[in-house]
């Protein structure tokens, strides 16, 4: 591609206007390296901070330490073996990864899983996000320094993990979604446990709203810190609860087709207009609420019949393209599937929501003070496997 | 004690010797009560349950065994001398301030005249200690952190000294022990069954006081130098072992001096009804004050259980904009009463 008149002079200009910023920091401005070992970053984030005092002047996000090769992977892999690769995207709801892969991997073969099968998917993508964002709600106070919350989240979180391991197998990575169907049928007793456990979940969130979010230093924390405005973050490609907290009603599983069950459920999309740091907390914890309640609904209405679809043992997927997204526990999640027609696909692009989250960072870390810096990445809520794949 | 006419340079060693053991008795305690088994129960914790069996007594002692068991690394790049200096600098602050503290009519190892007066300034030299190990690591995470102790620990000195005023005008002396007489001796309402523990007087100048202590021992919602999600550990970033250990124990054996000099100044300290003078008196003595130090040292450990922290900014603004100008209306007012009355 050519390089226009303009674009050279832009680059020159932007190539000087770094010199000076470098020039700068050794008499003013000092460099800080968050990460990527840092306790705030959840793992291997990296963010290059230019610091004036405490203020941060440029913020520059690093990431891809943690760079896993799942997309070139999975184009050496059979359709089965990928769900176990793509469980890891998103380690803390590994099932909700699953999903929208084989609902793409379904569209292309023009094979659809029974309704129980659908009901069951429904029940363990919302048990996986409840594993999820519970697991937020607390880390946030954490993050903030309250230390307590995180405690009661790991607590809590135990019966959604348990109840997860009784029915498929596995806590954290369950590799449990078929192409066609699910692997097996829930075991005795589950739904009566489930119910309890999602008591359970209930009393949690209104434990937290009680001990974090009426608190009046939390909400000073985080209340007018990173601010995103609807537009703003529309640009970025923001999705889920992230979005949602800017006032944008957008919510995949009411607005998008999907062969799961939420189109059957009596629920609610929460929007708060602030785009603040407290409003996507808030929205979150109102977002783990309405779970419980759809798991709840889902184990009253779980229509009976068989659990799997016909489909070949070996399983070849015809030639074509096929994009399916679901809304994760991070946001907006797809899969774009290209087959030729062999065991596994030829190329399959995987959007994951939290490197899209995570680009507005720079933007929003301008001119901010260094805590704000740690709200403002626990607010935005990222999984480092889901930014680097 | 004093009864048995030693020599000066033998009582100054027996005394050193038992402040000496205070400081980590004293650490040991609270780290023990607070850290381990209320934090524990607080947080659903099941670990520090476990060790040794009955109620993980173990726990504490396996803590100490590690931290000493630790290799002590100085990073090259570290100014060695003053980055080894700096936890003695902050213990010997700890250790100051039990000196003046009473645990009875005679359990005191000096009644100096200005005792409060010298507390409050000793408690103030650990800042720079945490100021040397802050500069010293050759860290940006722990200058930052010890930058942020200075400016905090300047900001919170002064609602400090401002609650304790009021206490020292009602009590019309310094002195720690004439403060806890001063408690003794009055009465409420006519009856002196309790004597006039000045909390009830001063509960303004408490609460100003318990919220300074919290910001002077770092502790949440103060907890900024030290804040683990952004700094690490501040200016203990680069610590490890037994001089780590060294901070901890400065860090817990100041809140409970100042524990103590909050239950002496406020609760009436080793004062209980029955004994005013004699032996009895300086054997329940430490058992009074321990039981109101440790209701005090409870109030400090379950609001930081339970807060987030404050930003910089906030912490700033809470001291300067609201304890101050709290504190100085209390002041008024406790005059004016003084006065009147």
């Amino acid at each position: 591609m050519a390089v226009t008149e303009q674009q050279r002079i832009a680059y020159i200009a932007s190539q000087a206007a770094d010199a000076r910023v470098n020039v700068e920091l050794q008499t003013e401005e000092m460099t800080l390296n968050l990460g990527p070992q840092h306790p705030a970053t959840h793992g291997t984030l990296r963010i290059v901070a230019r610091l004036d005092g405490e203020q941060v002047v440029k913020a520059d996000v690093v990431c891809g330490y943690m760079h896993r090769g799942y997309e070139k992977l999975t184009e050496v892999r059979t359709y089965p073996q990928i769900t176990t690769l793509i469980n890891r995207i998103d380690w803390l709801s590994s099932f909700a990864n699953e999903v929208p892969f084989i609902l793409a991997a379904e569209d292309l073969m023009e094979v659809e899983a029974p309704p129980r099968a659908q009901w069951i998917r429904t029940l363990f993508f919302e048990l996986s996000r409840i594993a999820n964002v519970t697991l937020f709600i607390g880390e946030m106070g954490v993050q903030l320094g309250a230390l307590t919350p995180v405690f009661f989240a790991f607590r809590d979180r135990e019966y959604v993990l348990n109840l997860i391991e009784s029915a498929t197998g596995g806590r954290f990575h369950p590799n449990f979604d078929r192409i066609g169907g699910i692997k097996d049928d829930l075991p005795k007793g589950w739904i009566a446990e489930t119910k309890d456990a999602m008591r359970r979940i209930r009393g949690y969130c209104d434990q937290l709203e009680d001990l974090l979010m009426g608190n009046e230093i939390f909400e000073a924390r985080t209340r007018g810190v990173g601010v995103i405005p609807a537009e703003v973050g529309l640009s970025y490609g923001l999705s889920g609860a992230n979005i949602r907290a800017s006032g944008v009603d957008w919510d995949l599983r009411r607005d998008a087709p999907s062969p799961l069950a939420w189109k059957e459920l009596d629920w609610k999309v929460w929007t708060h207009p602030d785009g603040d740091s407290f409003a996507r907390y808030w929205v979150r914890l109102q977002e783990t609420r309405e779970a419980t309640k759809m798991v709840d609904q889902l184990l009253e209405g779980l229509p009976s019949g068989p659990i799997q679809a016909k489909v070949p043992r070996i399983i070849k997927v015809p030639a074509g393209e096929a994009w399916a997204h679901t809304e994760n526990p991070l946001g907006e999640m797809g899969y774009y599937i290209v087959s030729q027609g062999g065991l596994g696909p030829m190329r399959c692009k995987i959007r994951s929501a939290s490197f899209h989250n995570i680009s507005i960072v720079p933007w929003l870390l301008k001119g901010v003070y260094v805590p704000d810096i740690i709200t403002i990445l626990a607010s935005l809520y990222f999984i480092l496997g889901d930014i680097d794949r | 004690m004093l009864a048995l006419q030693l020599p000066y340079w033998e009582i100054t060693l027996i005394k050193t010797v038992i402040v000496l053991s205070i400081i980590p008795a004293g650490a040991v305690i609270l780290g023990y009560v607070f850290l381990l088994k209320m934090m524990a129960h607080m947080q659903s914790r099941m670990g520090p349950m476990e060790p040794g069996g009955f109620h993980g007594w173990f726990q504490l002692i396996g803590d100490g065994i590690k931290f000493i068991q630790k290799e002590d690394i100085i990073p090259s790049e570290a100014d060695r001398r003053v980055f080894a200096l700096a936890p003695l600098v902050v213990l010997i602050s700890t250790f100051l301030l039990y000196v003046v503290v009473p645990a009875g009519p005679r359990l005191v190892v000096e009644n100096l005249d200005v005792g409060i007066f010298y507390a409050l300034a000793v408690s103030s030299l650990g800042v720079i200690g945490v100021l040397m190990a802050g500069w010293a690591s050759a860290n940006k995470y722990s200058l930052l952190g010890s930058l942020r102790a200075a400016g905090q620990l300047i900001a919170y000195e002064l609602p400090l000294v401002l609650a304790v005023v009021g206490v020292v005008i009602q009590a019309d002396t310094m002195s720690l022990q004439g403060i806890v007489h001063a408690q003794a001796n009055g009465s409420i309402f006519g009856v002196s069954l309790v004597g006039n523990p000045f909390i009830l007087t001063q509960i303004v100048g408490f609460g100003i006081f318990l919220a300074a202590a919290q910001a002077e021992l770092t502790q949440t919602p103060f907890d900024m130098p030290v804040a683990e999600s952004e700094l690490v550990a501040g200016y203990m970033t680069e610590y490890s072992g037994f001089r780590f250990l060294f901070f901890f124990m400065a860090e817990f054996g100041t809140a409970f001096a100042l524990s103590a000099i909050a239950a002496t100044l406020y609760l009436g300290g080793w004062y209980q009804p029955f004994f005013k003078t004699g032996v009895m008196a300086d054997v329940l003595g430490p058992v009074i004050l321990g039981i109101k130090v440790m209701f005090i040292a409870f109030l400090i450990f379950w609001i930081r259980f339970t807060f987030p922290r404050f930003r910089e900014d906030q912490l700033q603004t809470f001291a300067w904009k609201f304890l101050i100008p709290l504190s100085l209306v209390n002041i008024m007012a406790t005059a004016v009463f003084k006065v009147v009355l």
